[in-house]
């Protein structure tokens, strides 16, 4: 049985002196862009509504400027509702005095920020206790509950370390242990990816729903991203020009789009089309030029089992690849250098390549294919393997759908 | 012939009305300006004497130390500190020194005991804002010598006027920066701290006090060197110290005495400057 956590009704947020005059706009149906000529406010929600149910992952996905980090903000009140009702088990957030506000982001609501939101004064371990040291809680219980989240994300052995000194990655770990050490209900995560590459970013997509595998929180997640969207989303709405233009699964969303704005958004995505190289590139083992030789090309060939392995110079740019015979050849023969036996024959793709256009590439290779950037930095990899495995699940959910 | 018109508008006597506010608060008053006059003075006689108290060479000796910290253990400002400091002893200028060391000390604690709250208020409220922003450029653009008058009005003469007069004129930095400071924390930062749920005074010693703390010292790097700057004038009016002597030189022409002393102020400007600078650096 769903139950509903948290529900909003008719949620406005308008920017502007003229606040009255442009509700009144709003209610009688005005478009945005008509409000801000006739009142020079901006209207940045637009009598949003919708229900979040208990342990779902609700995604809310618009372009920028469609007001989904406004309407998020509201949900906590960092910014205040023009008008309408945030209800979270049924108690109105947009009613409630400072006090009992106050209670609510303590122990109910939590919120992990794009840029991290870490205070650079603090430790890892001091940012992460923030939460319950504002509650009082005393120094001995919120450490130990701020090490047990940080040993949750693996970043306990950073704890003393300033924010800093991490890279991206770990530091929206943080950003989330952070807002889980309070062991909120609710979990609003405004575009908390969009700051991290490519591969991290999937890395802590996989991690979020690991996590909501066992935990269980109902969070409310803001994205740019399709792909996001679709990968973690129980449910999607999409925002366009502060308005809800539809929620739905992402099945729904793609096989049945209200308007034709959900339209274009969604247009050609079947999978095989809106899947790149992008979202099924691996992390590369790779080889500095000058760094390595072949003994250490041979060492870890050996270590993680692998039959080429790619070589890159100290900018990360794709150099090619060494394959396992030349080698042991190399070793054999006393070489110093990796110059002489690095083939250049790989395929190169661009991230944005589509996969079955990657298959055609990667059928007629031997080597895995290289994802690169405008200057021949490499971002991943993609073996024939991942490349078969998403075409054979686009078509078993065409079989799926066909019945 | 144009003037004519002009000149028939009588004339405004602001004079008359300043002199009247200041002899009116000069004797409705004097109770509140002899307190603090008599307090301020017992103060200020306490700690320069303590401070004559310490024997020179210890008190060089300290200094160095705190220079070398505080410029992260490289050699040039404890250096400087050491010959300036000899310097100044050798030239028979140490009883003066530690007039001026105490004038400036006070008038700079009290510049940021009264600047930072009143910074944080600045940057808190809007309207306290757009009120004390004028106030702070007419604090900033009345000519220094101009306090002295009130000061000799409502303390007579000596250390209390000299730092009274030094607190109206060094303080505006503190204030401003502080102001500044408070309002540069990034908007997310904030919205971390109220999306816990802290309280005002939470974000405020938790959150913004700590990312502000760099431009704050700033503000009062600028506040001590402007202190020192108005307790040589207010020698003017009998406060003690390096500035005195330099006063006494002016008036009787003597190039020679005058410059020792100048150069005192100038080692004295630089140790101040260099080890505040050095102890904001190191903290960040």
């Amino acid at each position: 049985m769903l139950t509903t956590k948290v529900e909003i009704q008719n949620l406005t947020k308008i920017f502007g002196k003229k606040e009255r005059q442009a509700l009144e706009l709003v209610k009688k149906g005005h478009s945005k862009e008509d409000i801000l000529e006739k009142t020079g406010a901006t209207v940045g929600v637009n009598k949003a509504s919708f229900k979040v149910e208990q342990g779902e992952i609700f995604v809310i996905m618009g372009l920028s400027g469609s007001g989904k980090s406004t309407l998020v903000r509201m949900l906590n009140r960092l910014i205040e509702p023009t008008e309408g009702n945030i209800l979270i088990d049924g108690d109105d957030i947009a009613k409630m005095d400072k006090e009992q506000l106050r209670k609510v982001r303590r122990e109910k609501v939590s919120m992990v920020f794009q840029n991290f939101g870490l205070f650079p004064h603090r430790t890892i371990l001091e940012n992460t206790e923030y939460g319950l040291e504002v509650q009082g809680v005393d120094k001995a219980e919120r450490q130990e509950k701020a090490e047990r989240a940080l040993d949750n994300a693996g970043l306990l052995p950073y704890k003393n370390q300033r924010p800093n000194q991490l890279s991206g990655g770990m530091q929206q770990r943080v950003g989330l242990a952070r807002a889980l050490a309070n062991d909120p209900e609710i979990l609003l995560m405004d575009e908390a990816f969009s700051a991290l590459d490519p591969l991290i970013r999937r890395d802590m997509q996989d991690e979020l729903l690991e996590m909501q595998d066992t935990m269980h929180k109902t969070i409310i997640f803001i994205t740019h991203d399709l792909n996001e969207s679709l990968r973690i989303g129980d449910r999607i709405a999409i925002m366009k020009d502060g308005e809800v233009v539809q929620v739905g699964t992402g099945e729904e969303i793609l096989t049945n789009p209200a308007n034709e704005y959900v339209e274009r958004f969604v247009e050609d995505v079947d999978r095989s089309k809106v899947l790149t190289a992008e979202n099924i590139m691996e992390r590369p083992q790779t080889l500095r030029i000058k760094q390595s030789g072949p003994r250490v090309a041979m060492q870890r060939m050996k270590a993680d089992n692998l039959s080429s392995m790619l070589v890159v110079d100290k900018n990360n740019v794709l150099k090619g690849y060494v394959t396992d015979e030349d080698v042991l050849e190399a070793v054999k023969q006393d070489k110093k250098d990796l110059q002489e036996i690095v083939r250049t024959d790989i395929p190169k793709v661009h991230k944005e390549t589509l996969i079955h256009e990657l298959y055609d590439v990667i059928h007629n290779s031997q080597t895995p294919v290289a994802i690169v950037d405008g200057e021949d930095k490499l971002l991943g990899i993609v073996i024939r393997g991942l490349v078969l495995g998403a075409l054979v699940k686009e078509r078993e959910e065409e079989t799926v759908d066909e019945q | 012939m144009n003037n004519s018109i002009l000149d028939q508008i009588p004339r405004l006597p602001v004079s008359e009305w300043m002199a009247n506010i200041i002899t009116w608060l000069t004797q409705n008053l004097s109770w509140f300006f002899g307190a603090i006059r008599d307090g301020g003075a017992w103060l200020m006689d306490g700690i320069t004497d303590l401070l004559l108290f310490i024997p020179p060479l210890l008190f060089i000796v300290l200094l160095v130390a705190l220079a070398y910290f505080a410029g992260r253990k490289k050699l040039g400002l404890p250096v400087f500190t050491l010959l300036g400091l000899l310097y100044i002893h050798n030239q028979g200028l140490w009883d003066p020194l530690m007039y001026t060391i105490t004038l400036v000390l006070v008038a700079s604690l009290l510049s940021i005991l009264i600047g930072v709250p009143v910074g944080i208020w600045m940057a808190k409220s809007r309207t306290a804002n757009w009120i004390i922003t004028p106030i702070l450029d007419f604090m900033q653009t009345m000519p220094a010598f101009v306090y002295l008058i009130p000061a000799v009005a409502f303390f007579g003469i000596g250390m209390v006027p000299g730092v009274f007069s030094a607190v109206i004129f060094a303080l505006p930095p503190t204030v401003r920066f502080t102001n500044l400071g408070i309002r540069q924390v990034p908007d997310e930062m904030i919205e971390a701290a109220e999306s816990f749920g802290s309280t005002g005074s939470q974000r405020l010693f938790k959150v913004e006090l700590p990312l502000a703390k760099p431009t704050i010292m700033a503000g009062i790097n600028q506040t001590v060197l402007l202190a020192l700057s108005m307790v040589v004038i207010a020698s003017m009016i009998g406060a003690p110290g390096l500035g005195e002597r330099v006063i006494n030189a002016l008036q009787r022409a003597q190039v020679g005495p005058g410059f020792v002393a100048g150069f005192a102020l100038v080692v004295l400007a630089i140790i101040l400057d260099r080890v505040l600078q050095g102890f904001n650096k190191s903290d960040n």
